[in-house]
């Protein structure tokens, strides 16, 4: 364990928090590019994981638990999230034979 | 070993991070994830979070991508005929997503402060051990909302999912 805690020892938190603002951006980038519902959900993953990792590297920079805690929370909540919404998609496929989201402008005034 | 590693592994995520946006084939995004998933799970390895690490592995490697692979391939969407977006809007989409990568960069390097090399305090904070002390003390009550939160979203995806009874 000690070669794996001496690894970490001379990068920044600035550098962490570069990390995961830079994860973020490409995930809204996903958003805001690809019509493909999937690979939008995808997107939401990268940001839900950069969030994930400033998370446990602060948690490990305080020396704080409740931080490891609260990723897990969201690795639970990620979850259901996947669950149902690849659920919704399949229903949109059945009803549209598309994943395009461009179709679903319904609602659109 | 050096603090080089995590260089390395920050740029296997963007680098891996960026192909998920950019790949034609959806099923090419989702392998191209599942490789920032594990660069991912090696950084909490460097952090020493070792619950998290396999949590991650598991839960995202494993379950979520296997469901979003499960589901690209149920649909029959592996090929690269998906309709583009207008290159207008794309280039709109990413001259908005990289004003937002300038304003954050922006804030955090003009914060500044944060340049001093950190020591992990407590290493064995992220042990499976004392986290489950943390989780099952102070987390008891969230962590038992979390299951059923897990079972209910189940049975919502079972319903949404099956075929219309009538």
């Amino acid at each position: 364990m000690g070669t794996v805690t001496q690894t970490i020892q001379a990068v920044p938190i600035n550098h962490y928090i570069l990390l995961a603002s830079l994860l973020f951006t490409i995930g809204v980038m996903g958003v805001l590019v690809r019509r493909n519902a999937i690979v939008i959900f995808m997107s939401i993953e990268l940001m839900l994981n950069a969030v994930n990792i400033l998370l446990a590297a602060f948690s490990a920079y305080r020396g704080d638990a409740s931080g490891q805690v609260f990723v897990f929370f969201i690795m639970a909540v990620a979850a259901a999230e996947v669950a149902v919404g690849l659920a919704i998609i399949v229903m949109i496929y059945r009803n549209t034979r598309s994943i395009d989201i461009n179709i679903l402008n319904k609602l659109k005034g | 070993m050096s603090h080089s590693l995590f260089y390395l592994l920050s740029f296997i995520t963007l680098f891996f991070a960026l192909l998920v946006v950019f790949a034609k084939n959806p099923i090419h995004s989702a392998l191209y994830m599942v490789m920032t998933f594990f660069a991912i799970t090696c950084q909490y390895l460097i952090l020493n979070a070792q619950f998290l690490a396999i949590v991650n592995f598991i839960v995202y490697m494993g379950a979520i991508m296997v469901l979003i692979l499960f589901s690209i391939m149920f649909l029959n969407l592996n090929q690269a005929t998906e309709p583009q977006k207008s290159s207008l809007l794309k280039f709109a989409g990413v001259i908005s997503a990289g004003l937002l990568m300038l304003t954050l960069v922006g804030a955090i390097v003009k914060t500044g402060g944060g340049d001093v090399p950190f020591e992990l305090i407590k290493p064995d904070i992220g042990l499976v051990k004392n986290l489950g002390k943390v989780l099952f003390n102070e987390f008891l009550l969230p962590f038992e909302i979390a299951s059923v939160l897990l079972l209910s979203a189940m049975v919502g995806a079972v319903l949404l999912a099956k075929k219309d009874i009538n």
